[in-house]
């Protein structure tokens, strides 16, 4: 693992990672907003089951981003790779953006569907929850004079706050509020049709590809900065 | 377990002697909970229905302020270094400097709360779940703090930030110690909620010394 610690083999790798995940990006958004707009309306909810491709696949980001970074933190203080507190830290305002995208589209799609933008219930406060961890985990990074003790410490609240997330994964099967219950992860067959199964599919693939994309480019601004400032030490001194 | 008691006993008496600190968390328990029947108005059935979670809010917030100082003065006068170098292994160092923590501040609070839930016009028939809820969810509260109190060690305006840290991660505590009064209230059993509790408890005993002693040796390093 540590033969990828070099920043200068990171670069290559990412250069030559960028076209594929800015090409599947490119190539399956407009395929999966396509299908989305093919696929049936629900017989229940109508049109408005569209805002669904949008809001399943970002609650699902928001989570996984942060159990990446759970996972990064981890390698990061046990293995000391400089390139994990890299990915968490780069990783870290994408996730909060998934997640707030979460909460803003459930709360459109709550409007015409609960009759109400904003409701106490367990999966959206959980899911609020966890914007300010990941609010917390950024602020904590920029909070100490000595860099590396503000990454081990985003690491270690990284570690303790992925604590969380099976209780926002499993909220809507343990509490029975206004959310409706997991339907896709799940024992057993999904109890979605294929029709909005596979456009979902796309999405997330396509939200995948987006989080692959952001991250790169945050991650390669992180280790151009880290030069920069290797630079101006070097010139002062 | 010498040096534990050690420790235990070196801290309750430095809290005790400060006096101010421990003062300071039941005061603002008990102030902050008398401003709510200012704030709402007086209606007794009111207030009998939201005292359970009034008190738990307030808690809650009482034990962020005593939080603030568990590590803070000791990493200041260097001995937190030398109670890390002890030959004692640094999570039960934390769990001991927690325990004396929890004896000056948590367990005044939960000997208090049930006193103020009359005063709320609380029905008696749910304080046996108060008082069990808070006896299970304080120290909850003061392992799982000790990590975010120990993170900002040296961090720029590091007490703004600690409830940011701390809060979130509070919530779960707060859902079931407040559940449990309900429950008890509307004639239910409140021992689901309170097992949930003793589960969070024994987790956070499990995880909350070891991510504040990883957090503290690295304010030390």
């Amino acid at each position: 693992m540590h033969r990828f610690a070099s920043p200068a083999r990171f670069q290559r790798l990412s250069r030559r990672l960028m076209p594929w995940l800015a090409g599947a990006c490119l190539l399956l958004f407009p395929v999966g907003l396509l299908l989305a707009f093919l696929a049936p309306a629900d017989y229940q909810q109508g049109l408005s089951v569209r805002i669904m491709y949008v809001h399943v696949p970002s609650a699902w980001m928001g989570l996984q981003v942060y159990a990446l970074i759970a996972i990064a933190s981890a390698v990061a203080l046990i293995w000391r790779h400089p390139l994990a507190d890299l990915f968490a830290k780069s990783a870290s305002p994408i996730g909060a953006a998934f997640t707030a995208m979460a909460l803003a589209t459930g709360s459109l799609w709550g409007k015409p569907m609960w009759g109400t933008w904003w409701v106490w219930d367990a999966r959206l406060t959980s899911m609020l929850i966890l914007l300010f961890l990941y609010l917390g985990h950024m602020l904590l990074f920029g909070a100490f004079d000595d860099r590396v003790r503000g990454q081990r410490a985003a690491a270690v609240l990284a570690l303790v706050g992925a604590i969380n997330l099976p209780i926002i994964k499993f909220s809507v099967n343990w509490w029975n509020t206004l959310h409706q219950p997991a339907s896709i992860l799940r024992w057993g067959a999904p109890t979605i049709d294929p029709s909005m199964l596979w456009p979902l599919f796309v999405m997330a693939i396509a939200f995948n590809a987006y989080f692959g994309v952001t991250l790169l480019l945050g991650m390669r601004a992180e280790l151009l900065e880290a030069r920069l400032r290797a630079l101006q030490y070097g010139r002062a001194a | 377990m010498r040096a534990f008691l050690a420790i235990l006993s070196r801290d309750l008496r430095l809290i005790l002697r400060h006096g101010s600190e421990a003062a300071t968390a039941v005061a603002f328990f008990l102030l902050a909970t008398l401003l709510f029947p200012f704030g709402l108005g007086p209606e007794p059935e009111l207030l009998a229905r939201i005292a359970a979670g009034i008190l738990w809010v307030v808690a809650l917030l009482a034990s962020l302020i005593a939080l603030d100082r568990l590590f803070a003065e000791d990493y200041q006068d260097g001995s937190l270094e030398q109670l890390a170098l002890a030959p004692l292994p640094m999570p039960l160092v934390v769990l001991a400097k927690l325990a004396a923590h929890w004896l000056a501040t948590g367990l005044p609070l939960v000997i208090l709360a049930p006193i103020l839930a009359l005063m709320l016009r609380m029905d008696p028939a749910g304080l046996p779940a108060l008082i069990g809820s808070l006896l299970l969810g304080t120290p909850c509260l003061s392992l799982i703090g000790a990590v975010g109190a120990a993170l900002v060690l040296g961090a720029r305006r590091g007490a703004l930030l600690l409830p940011l840290l701390i809060l979130p991660l509070y919530i779960p505590v707060l859902i079931f110690g407040t559940a449990a009064v309900d429950a008890a209230l509307s004639g239910l059993s409140a021992a689901p909620h309170l097992q949930l509790l003793g589960a969070i408890l024994l987790i956070s005993l499990g995880v909350g010394p070891f991510a504040a002693s990883a957090a503290a040796k690295q304010a030390l390093s």
